[in-house]
């Protein structure tokens, strides 16, 4: 039996149900149109990768309640020109930036909490609002918005193919239960996420090394929307290699760690290989940026894993880990429970030692703290490690989301390979975020492209399926 | 001490919660765990207490099952807290009133009230009993002036002995100073968050009631609840003073201020027991300790019931069934006291400790 949604066409069909689908489904539904919204999962793992975030990025020009100051659309720019290195549809971006000013007021409407700046939010109080509770928090609000207007949501409903007419969209086909339905609809919102946790699709762009990679998010991003749209003639933006990742501890689960999962320690270590060789300064630069680098450069290594080290003097300067780090009172023994070569390790750390240059420490901000002699250099933070007892953890590459999506415009159409839009068919969020990140991240802007591109896709499509 | 496997549990939350802090906005538990890099015995009892259950975390929590993480913060801490009411009850033998609590309050009142008023009609008479008295010293007719003080101060004044041990033996585990209790600025900072139950705001929108959604209705039920009691013991203790002090023995005029107090105050345990009530049975219960419900139920019957003879008591004082509605009164009233330092009554003493604590971590960190 389908679930009786299914019967009715809707005007518009919404796939997925995270922030980006919901900010088009509400936006749809207070336009008037009837509105379907196709999960994939069930009711405790709802929302996607959005129960995961903690808070969006939006450009603004005064301080309030929940940011320390303003955030203008052009200080948004420049961040985003910096962290993609251009690799961006300019012209959307500046688009979505400045489109973005009225997103926390939008989701404060929707029953969305923030919180007020607090200590913890990592140097984004005054760029980024932060969810109260953070993203389930948000997509529980999200949720009892839907219920209330009257928005239809089938859960544990998987889309496995679109049925297009040339560049019109026709049905999608959709397992439920085992089975599979064929749901028709005037319109349709993809938005349906990206494909990190389809591993043999990474491979396709990271070659068998993917294998070891772990999804920090939704097991339920396997991207069957995005394939079966390309397969349909839509055109791709992006590079299957383009994610945004990160260096998180290798004992994560497979699937949905979160946040939780990271290793904050890197800049106060030593980073070895399995080898027990160094590879890359650990103390190049500031939070987040480091943050980010290091799970590419951890991929790159034998068995796409890593140890940061440290020893007693720098516990407790960095952020408490989920999983307690491995100890050992001597560099030989520490190097046996991570299973690292030992007497490279300890060769490694002894030329390291030797290279350290004195200087004050300062664990807040870039220091000077360095190392001479040593390949690679350590630019910052560089102290001996010396004081037992030591401390290891290790470390994989942590994917959080994928770039290669559709290709879109300003109102959020996708377009075929012939350049021409499809006839009824949007995209929003992490499906088309390649658009604006061709690479490189800064935290929180994919809420905005989410929020953004959601309520013009749901705005596009109650409109064309009215008229 | 709790039991090391409830502790342990409540470690392993706490360890998953400091790496992720997203619900730092709830209430002051999570910046209260963020001042630790690891947790001790101490600590999560500390923080359990710090808890006021609005479940916000809960629903918030992208580690919460079915997740493997398995993280239920109101669950695990509303579990702890049991577990320190029933070690930290003095004398040690009542411990075990905390097992089952639910009905040993039940039996301890019916039975209290039951004896007060059989003893009342045994010694005085039905005649005496049912008679109508006008007038000063009436209440005194049934049951002597001296009675009544001496059957309720005793246990009152040895519950707060009781509540005491409990809470310098809870202190101490959690690592805090004696002096620290009574850090003026931390003691004010405490009360005031207590009296305005702040963190039953849950960052500002309530707590989470029945599901996930936000709602003042706990917090104000339980304002209702509080309030009502403070103003009935209020009441109780101006009418002490007006009767050794001045000497004018009760019953009072209607707008007395001891009646005043009192009428307000039982109204409140009029409507914050039972809105507490249906917020329990309508509650999701997967974030509660149900095997709580029946010490919390016990506990807001017994606020409700002694309002309620309270009322019943004023507004027919003037009638032939004073003598047995005073009796009854003070039969719940005595069950009450008995029962304070055995039942739900404690988590006040706990919570308030934890909150001058918090208070007090705070005012130092500055």
């Amino acid at each position: 039996m389908p679930p009786t949604a299914f019967l009715e066409p809707h005007d518009v069909l919404i796939l997925g149900a995270g922030n980006a689908a919901m900010s088009a489904a509400i936006t749809a539904r207070k336009m008037g149109a009837s509105v379907l919204m196709i999960e994939s999962a069930d009711k405790d793992l709802r929302g996607g990768n959005s129960r995961h975030v903690r808070n969006i990025r939006y450009s603004h020009n005064a301080a309030t309640d929940y940011v320390t100051g303003a955030y203008e659309a052009s200080e948004y720019m420049t961040d985003l020109m910096r962290v993609t290195d251009g690799n961006t549809n300019e012209e959307l971006m500046r688009f979505m930036i400045e489109a973005s000013e009225d997103c926390a007021d939008w989701m404060i409407e929707q029953g969305i909490k923030f919180q007020p700046p607090l200590s913890g939010t990592l140097g984004l109080a005054r760029t980024n609002a932060f969810f109260l509770g953070g993203g389930k928090a948000m997509m529980n609000s999200y949720f009892k918005t839907c219920e209330k207007l009257g928005i239809d949501i089938v859960f544990e409903a998987e889309v496995e193919d679109v049925e297009m007419e040339g560049s019109k969209f026709v049905a999608a086909q959709v397992r439920h239960k085992g089975e599979l339905h064929r749901v028709e609809a005037r319109t349709v919102v993809l938005a349906s996420g990206g494909f990190e946790a389809n591993i043999e699709w990474l491979k396709e762009g990271w070659g068998d090394i993917a294998e070891n990679f772990l999804v920090r998010g939704s097991p339920m991003n396997t991207g069957k929307v995005l394939r079966s749209m390309l397969n349909n003639g839509a055109k791709s933006v992006g590079v299957p290699e383009q994610c945004h990742a990160v260096a998180i501890d290798g004992r994560a689960p497979q699937f949905d760690g979160g946040i939780s999962t990271r290793v904050d320690c890197v800049i106060f270590s030593v980073v070895v290989n399995k080898n027990g060789d160094r590879f890359y300064d650990e103390g190049e630069d500031i939070w987040p940026k480091r943050y980010a680098i290091w799970g590419r450069l951890v991929a790159k290594q034998p068995d796409q894993v890593a140890y940061a080290v440290i020893d007693s003097k720098s516990m407790g300067l960095f952020m408490p880990t989920v999983y307690s780090p491995i100890q050992s009172d001597t560099l030989a023994g520490l190097a046996e429970q991570l299973g690292v070569d030992a007497p490279t390790m300890e060769k490694t750390i002894a030329d390291y030692n030797a290279g350290v240059q004195p200087g004050d420490f300062n664990a807040t901000e870039p220091d000077g703290c360095h190392t001479e002699g040593v390949e690679p250099k350590k630019s910052n933070w560089a102290r001996k490690i010396d004081t037992p007892p030591y401390y290891g953890y290790p470390v994989k590459m942590g994917i959080t989301f994928t770039y290669l999506g559709l290709e879109v415009n300003k109102r959020a159409q996708v377009f075929m390979n012939d350049d021409k839009p499809a006839q009824n068919i949007w995209a929003a969020g992490e499906i088309m975020a390649g658009n604006i990140l061709g690479q490189g991240y800064a935290g929180g802007t994919g809420m905005a492209i989410g929020n953004v591109f959601g309520r013009i896709a749901g705005e596009e499509a109650a409109r064309h399926a009215r008229n | 001490m709790p039991e090391t496997e409830t502790l342990d549990e409540a470690k392993r939350i706490m360890q998953i919660c400091n790496a992720c802090r997203y619900c730092e906005g709830y209430c002051a538990v999570f910046p209260a765990m963020t001042k630790r890099l690891n947790f001790n015995d101490g600590d999560v009892t500390y923080l359990a207490n710090l808890c006021h259950g609005c479940q916000g975390c809960y629903y918030a929590c992208q580690y919460a099952p079915p997740h493997e993480f398995a993280v239920n913060v109101p669950k695990t801490f509303a579990k702890l807290r049991g577990e320190t009411y029933r070690d930290y009850a003095w004398p040690g033998i009542f411990k075990k009133l905390f097992e089952g609590n639910g009905k040993w309050v039940a039996l301890i009142v019916v039975a209290l009230t039951v004896i007060v008023t059989g003893l009342t009609y045994a010694i005085q008479g039905v005649d005496v009993v049912s008679g109508v008295y006008k007038g000063e010293g009436s209440f005194y007719k049934v049951i002597p002036h001296d009675v009544i003080v001496y059957v309720a101060s005793a246990p009152f004044l040895f519950a707060i002995l009781a509540f005491f041990v409990g809470l310098m033996k809870f202190w101490k585990d959690i690592g805090a100073k004696p002096m620290d209790l009574l850090h003026p600025r931390a003691l004010t900072k405490a009360l005031k968050d207590a009296g305005q139950m702040k963190y039953m705001g849950g960052g500002g929108h309530g707590c989470n009631y029945p599901d996930d959604n936000y709602s003042m209705g706990r917090r104000v039920a339980h304002q209702f609840t509080m309030w009502g009691f403070l103003l009935c013991f209020a009441a109780t203790s101006v009418a002490t003073v007006y009767h050794y002090v001045f000497g004018w023995p009760a019953p009072y005029d209607y707008f007395s201020v001891p009646v005043v107090l009192g009428t307000l105050g039982g109204i409140g345990l009029l409507i914050g027991p039972p809105g507490l009530l249906m917020i329990k049975k309508k509650a999701d219960p997967e974030p509660q300790d149900t095997k709580q419900h029946g010490m919390d139920i016990a506990f807001l019957w017994l606020l409700f019931l002694t309002g309620l003879t309270g009322l019943a008591l004023l507004a027919l004082r003037e009638t032939s069934l004073m003598g047995l509605l005073l009796a009854v009164h003070l039969g719940i009233v005595l069950g009450m006291f008995v029962t304070f330092p055995y039942g739900k009554m404690v988590h006040a003493v706990y919570r308030l400790g934890a909150l001058i604590r918090f208070a007090h971590e705070n005012d130092v960190k500055k």
